[in-house]
């Protein structure tokens, strides 16, 4: 024991610097482009704290593109998405968790395969698919290729395989139907994977950025991180005001809303990775 | 036993527990007259399907259907009356932008992968025991992952830059030349890969913290008692343990690497001379400024199939996993 105490505390030292190194290599990059965009560009990359703060970089690039739409088209499409998600998803994943049919063990593993191919990978045919069925630049048009996630039924059958037989068995013994049962004794057990799912969407989509860069082309229907772009890398040259304040305002609300519920978002994305 | 219940016309002798208790207690009459009504009488397996319709139509019309679809236009000839044939394709095997597309992806998936687990595996087990500041630390190591691609892009656009950017400041401070990062062909790569690993590094930490949870605290001890070192420990024990872990986020990462291209659209557009094109940029390219559909049918068949060979490495890894419970 004695040849060992001394040792491991040296290495435990170099762990901490460690990792507190590593946290700041990973935290420095954002937190120097927020503090860049809140600068006068003339003293914006000296770090003397006490002038030089500025909002005109943000105000101008806000200004100049109308976010407002942006941000609304986004959070229209990740809710609508998400809600559409969960509902496909569960309904499904309750077939599959519940019910011995012929053919499920090929459609489950059908879902599986999905879980690789995402609809962006196929933009050519999906451009023309969702361009003939009218949904070109619109936001149904940006969502309807992810309508079911094959992730959402993954997630939401391992977490049905889970809910005790007799809560089902007392279900139908007190007359319930079964999409009664799933009501009333599997979705509120999966209620934890329902969150999860539901943040891990959300991120998703409000990041999203090719598809809905193919499929839009105006402002009325444009995500913000479609919108975003000509200020983050304009043809005319990249300018350091737009290039900052443009990041912040594209990375803050869903930055904002992590920060607020960090504990749960990265509860929920640990949980989504187990199962 | 459910079929029975499905048909409330039971004969009164075979009577199921079930049905008498439905019919001595009103109160569960409810649902039966309601517009679900008609729903009970659907068999079981009718019932599964019937669930699974909706989620089969938009996986199948937004992959299968397109991907079908996909394969039909690559095996197109060219030219209006052209009939079936592997035009496209053996264009596609004298293109050297496709190869250049298909060598910067191989490249880019099989050094950030391998990179990015490294170091999440190393942020888990950093942050997984007791240190001042751990839900701190894990904060700033997971906030990266948090952000769109194109924001992370913009953020590193705005570190390569040549004249103002942070990179070539700092390289002037300590006496060196400043590099034009994105705009030369061999350092745009490398420059790519270091944005993408800070990127992606915090999610596959989340998985590795989780595969950490599941590891026996009595090991350990043991390996205390024992007084190995932590090294010895992580080689012999932990790293071992985390393998189905890895293998997990290894398929992630990898089928991730061929459908994420959003940061070249921020920061190179595949340049310089296609130094930094990738095979979905190139798909983009040949549908939509080139004009190319049919061609980029081909390429997207390509693409399909690396990502289904993932998938199916992945389902036999799940498959085991199942066997093993």
């Amino acid at each position: 024991m004695i040849r060992t105490s001394r040792l491991p505390r040296i290495s435990d030292k170099i762990e901490v610097g460690m990792a507190w190194l590593l946290g700041f290599l990973w935290i420095a990059p954002l937190v120097y482009v927020f503090w860049a965009a809140f600068r006068e560009p003339a003293v914006a990359l000296t770090l003397n704290p006490f002038q030089g703060w500025t909002l005109d970089n943000i105000e101008s690039v806000w200004n100049s593109a109308p976010f407002d739409r942006y941000f609304q088209n986004t959070v229209l499409l990740v809710t609508g998405l998400a809600t559409t998600q969960l509902v496909l998803g569960i309904l499904a994943a309750y077939a599959l968790a519940r019910y011995n049919f012929p053919g499920r063990d090929i459609l489950f593993a059908f879902v599986l395969l999905q879980l690789m191919i995402f609809p962006e990978i196929l933009l050519t045919e999906n451009f023309r698919l969702v361009s003939n069925l009218g949904l070109q630049d619109t936001i149904p048009g940006i969502a309807i290729p992810y309508a079911a996630s094959a992730f959402c039924i993954f997630l939401m059958r391992q977490q049905f395989k889970a809910v005790p037989k007799e809560l089902v068995e007392a279900a139908e013994i007190e007359g319930a139907s079964r999409l009664e049962t799933l009501w009333k004794v599997y979705l509120p057990l999966a209620r934890p994977t329902i969150v999860a799912f539901g943040l891990v969407s959300v991120s998703f989509h409000w990041n999203n950025f090719l598809w809905p860069l193919v499929i839009t082309r105006s402002p009325e229907s444009r995500p913000v991180t479609v919108g975003i772009v000509r200020f983050l890398s304009p043809e005319t040259g990249i300018d350091f005001t737009s290039l900052t304040a443009g990041t912040v305002i594209v990375v803050t609300p869903l930055l904002a809303l992590f920060l607020l519920t960090q504990r749960q978002f990265i509860q929920s994305f640990m949980r989504s990775g187990i199962k | 036993m459910e079929r029975e219940h499905d048909s409330p016309t039971a004969t009164a002798g075979r009577r199921h527990p079930d049905e008498v208790a439905q019919h001595d207690q009103p109160a569960f009459a409810g649902p039966r007259q309601g517009p679900l009504h008609h729903l009970r009488r659907i068999p079981n397996p009718v019932f599964a399907w019937l669930l699974m319709v909706p989620a089969l139509v938009f996986l199948g019309g937004f992959t299968v259907f397109p991907a079908g679809s996909a394969l039909w236009n690559s095996l197109q000839e060219p030219g209006l009356d052209g009939g079936v044939g592997t035009a496209y394709y053996e264009q596609m095997l004298g293109d050297a932008v496709f190869r250049r597309s298909l060598i910067n992806n191989l490249l880019f998936s099989f050094i950030t992968v391998p990179v990015s687990i490294a170091v999440a595996m190393l942020m888990a087990v950093l942050v997984n025991r007791k240190i001042r500041g751990r839900g701190l630390l894990r904060l700033a190591y997971f906030t990266p992952a948090m952000l769109p691609v194109v924001a992370a892009a913009a953020i590193w656009l705005f570190f390569y830059q040549p004249n103002f950017g942070v990179l070539n400041t700092i390289a002037r401070w300590l006496g060196f030349e400043g590099q034009n990062w994105l705009g030369s062909p061999s350092t745009v790569l490398p420059a790519l890969m270091v944005m993408m690993i800070w990127h992606q590094a915090g999610f596959f930490m989340l998985f590795y913290l989780a595969g950490l949870q599941l590891i026996p605290p009595e090991l350990d001890e043991a390996s205390q008692l024992e007084g190995a070192g932590r090294w010895y420990h992580f080689r012999r024990v932990t790293f071992p343990l985390l393998m189905p872990t890895t293998l997990f986020a290894s398929i992630v990462g990898l089928a991730n690497s061929f459908k994420q291209v959003d940061f070249i659209f921020v920061m190179t557009q595949g340049g310089p001379n296609n130094a930094s094109n990738m095979l979905l940029y190139y798909i983009w390219q040949t549908t939509f400024p080139q004009r190319r559909p049919e061609y980029a049918a081909a390429i997207t068949i390509v693409l399909v199939l690396i990502l289904i060979v993932l998938a199916l490495i992945q389902i036999r890894l799940f498959e085991r996993r199942i066997h093993y419970r």
